[in-house]
């Protein structure tokens, strides 16, 4: 039973659609540093590396927060059985986001720093990475974010509480609230970097990994009619586990900022318990599939593109938040590779596999309810756009932990970390050769994205079986 | 829904209700280690910095702005295991070493508010955390490489370079990847500057490991 007549899900095709904008911008700026990488002559004072990344991170942060949105309003009306309550609000607040979102990157991309003035934190960037948006968007986010809560609580109040929309209240509370830890300016340093990470963590290492556990809890209801008992009854183990070792995880980060020595102890143990529960949920989403598969045939998957992208998903976080995490998160090795390509090589494989993955499904899912699709079937485009996207971001994560070693032996274990050191270890031929590859490998990731683009365009005028 | 119980670890409630302690617990043991956190990166004041001074060591993991007053060294402890800042007599900035607490905090707080406005955060790593186009600022003040700064840019001291640095950086380059010019004004520079020194003086736990100690560039080595 496909229903397509809830204004909530027209909500949640807009705010996909602004999302999926979002996503080539963050690939087009990707793509302007890599470039500058190799040859950094390339916009030099015009378009500096500094402006491509900002916008580039915070495409990454918003397309996925739009992504998060759209996705909640999709899949409120299946959960709680009724309407979205405060519709109309909820339309408004995506106006005025998408207004002030324009206008914080036409900023960085014309007027791009200030001077060292508080108007600067103020109007133009708060110079802290992915929290760059200036405060008074800060405000405007907070706002919009209360109306989407309010949403949320004031519908599930009203019609049917099940334990993924009882998960998902919480966890938008936590998402929510943790945003007002990154919302003043400090002169200790410490402290400013101490509260950064309550947000930046606390969104990618908790509330958001808990948040794609109740989208995988839904898409695997959705599309292989598993039951919602079993799916529920792991959702809540994964919560435990995710919250158990992500909240005091925290304290990976507390290595080396100025905070005190237990945090190595503290952050090392519970941040290395990290990847259990992405295993957990690659366990849940691979049983989950065997259980139900051939029980209708062959026809068990009625989104076979959403599916392929929530199987990603499943296999990309363990891979690229658990393994790849992994690989660096005791302080004994991280003395070496903080803040070097290896940080950057997970950021990549993370992001990706925990989230643009199984978001990109939530796209597919909207695009089969608004076209009334009983059994989507994937195009060539559908199946262009995962293998290259895929294997791009693979491709780039591999080329950038090459380069990783070779910065880390060169400029930190053998040079001592100085200025000399950093440029001599850029310029080793495992980073340049690391480098090259990125750069071939983001552009293969773009290739990707054109076919995504098409597929989300055209798939639904494509020959599927109609309700 | 079936409701049938097989055993307690089907039982959904006993699930839900598992991590709702454990996200309380962790919650809560968060919470009390941040006020004992908080509590040991508070920024020290002058009076334990005039103290400190007597020894080799800072008392306080963040010490106060006045820091800018004094030598800074980066040093082995055997007793941490690793370096840690030292306090090594008094030093001139900027041809001072009398800025009262008051000075010295308005400079802290300038250069804070420009290394935030001018965005280094997207080039550099800053207490490692950033990005990664450009050298880790953590302990750049002890950096072996101003003193070569010093005689490009034709200045006396290590703070002159730097700031010249900071208001020319696309002049003086020192690899194919430049600093881009950014605006920053003398006034603003002399903060960047004492915000730079603060942060060499931050209680790092050790990182980065080794800084300087290897005092090469490869292209003087090569020469001689």
């Amino acid at each position: 039973m496909m229903t397509t007549a809830y204004k909530s899900k027209d909500l949640a095709t807009m705010y996909f659609i602004v999302a999926t904008v979002l996503f080539g911008a963050q690939l087009l700026m990707g793509l302007i540093g890599a470039v500058q990488f190799l040859y950094p002559e390339f916009l030099f004072e015009i378009f500096d590396f500094s402006v491509a990344r900002t916008v580039h991170i915070n495409a990454l942060v918003v397309w996925m927060l739009y992504a998060m949105i759209g996705s909640v309003y999709f899949l409120l009306p299946d959960e709680t059985g009724i309407e979205t309550v405060g519709i109309e609000l909820g339309k408004l607040g995506f106006y005025v986001l998408t207004v002030a979102i324009t206008v914080v990157v036409l900023v960085y991309v014309f007027i791009q720093i200030g001077p060292a003035a508080e108007s600067t934190i103020w109007l133009i960037n708060e110079g802290r990475e992915y929290l760059e948006a200036p405060r008074w968007a800060d405000i405007g986010i907070v706002v919009v974010v209360l109306i989407f809560v309010y949403n949320v609580y004031a519908t599930a109040i009203k019609g049917e509480r099940t334990g993924i929309v009882t998960v998902l209240m919480a966890d938008l509370l936590a998402l929510a609230g943790l945003y007002l830890a990154g919302m003043f300016f400090v002169d200790n340093i410490s402290v400013d970097q101490f509260w950064w990470w309550w947000v930046i963590h606390l969104w990618v290492e908790a509330t958001w990994e808990v948040f794609v556990g109740g989208l995988a809890a839904y898409g695997l209801i959705k599309m292989l009619g598993a039951s919602r008992q079993v799916v529920e009854m792991w959702l809540w183990v994964e919560v435990a586990m995710l919250f158990g070792s992500g909240i005091l995880g925290l304290g990976h980060h507390y290595f080396w900022i100025g905070t005190p020595e237990y945090w190595w102890e503290i952050g090392a143990l519970f941040s290395a318990l990290e990847p259990l529960p992405l295993v957990a949920m690659f366990v849940h989403v691979i049983y989950d599939w065997g259980k139900q598969a051939g029980k209708n045939g062959s026809n068990t998957i009625n989104n076979r593109p959403a599916f392929a992208w929530f199987v990603m998903n499943a296999f990309g976080n363990f891979l690229g938040a658990g393994i790849w995490g992994f690989f660096h998160t005791l302080p004994q090795v991280n003395i070496y590779t903080h803040g070097t390509q290896f940080t950057n090589a997970h950021g990549h494989l993370a992001f990706f596999g925990a989230y643009a993955t199984i978001l990109i499904g939530m796209f597919y899912l909207n695009l089969q309810s608004k076209n009334g699709i009983e059994r989507m079937r994937s195009t060539f485009n559908s199946k262009m756009a995962i293998s290259l996207i895929s294997f791009g971001v693979m491709g780039m994560t591999i080329a950038l932990t090459v380069a990783g070693y070779g910065q880390v032996l060169v400029e930190r274990a053998q040079m001592g970390a100085t200025w000399d050191a950093f440029f001599i270890s850029q310029q080793a031929q495992w980073f340049v050769q690391g480098m090259g590859w990125r750069l071939a490998m983001g552009i293969v990731t773009i290739v990707g994205f054109v076919y995504l683009a098409i597929d989300l365009l055209s798939i639904s005028k494509v020959n599927h079986e109609k309700v | 829904m079936s409701n049938k119980i097989v055993s307690v670890w089907t039982d959904n409630n006993f699930w839900k209700r598992s991590a709702a302690w454990i996200t309380g617990f962790s919650a809560i043991l968060l919470i009390w280690l941040t006020f004992d956190t908080l509590g040991q990166i508070t920024q020290g004041t002058d009076t334990d910095m005039q103290k400190d001074a007597k020894g080799l060591y800072f008392s306080k993991r963040i010490p106060s702005a006045t820091v800018i007053n004094y030598k800074i060294g980066y040093e082995y402890s055997d007793k941490r295991g690793h370096e840690v800042p030292t306090i090594n007599g008094k030093e001139k900035f900027f041809g001072r070493d009398d800025y009262s607490e008051e000075e010295a905090a308005a400079l802290l707080h300038l250069g804070k508010l420009g290394s935030q406005a001018k965005n280094c955060m997207n080039c550099h790593t800053l207490l490692g955390n950033g990005a990664y186009y450009a050298p880790d600022l953590t302990k750049a003040w002890l950096d072996p490489k101003w003193k070569l700064m010093m005689a490009i840019t034709q200045k006396k001291t290590r703070e002159e370079a730097m700031a010249e640095f900071l208001q020319h950086p696309s002049k003086y380059p020192t690899h194919s990847r430049r600093m881009p010019n950014l605006d920053i004004t003398a006034a603003e520079a002399k903060g960047l500057v004492a915000f730079l020194k603060h942060m060499s003086a931050i209680d790092t736990n050790g990182f980065p490991r080794n800084f300087g100690k290897k005092d090469i560039t490869l292209r003087e080595r090569s020469a001689k």
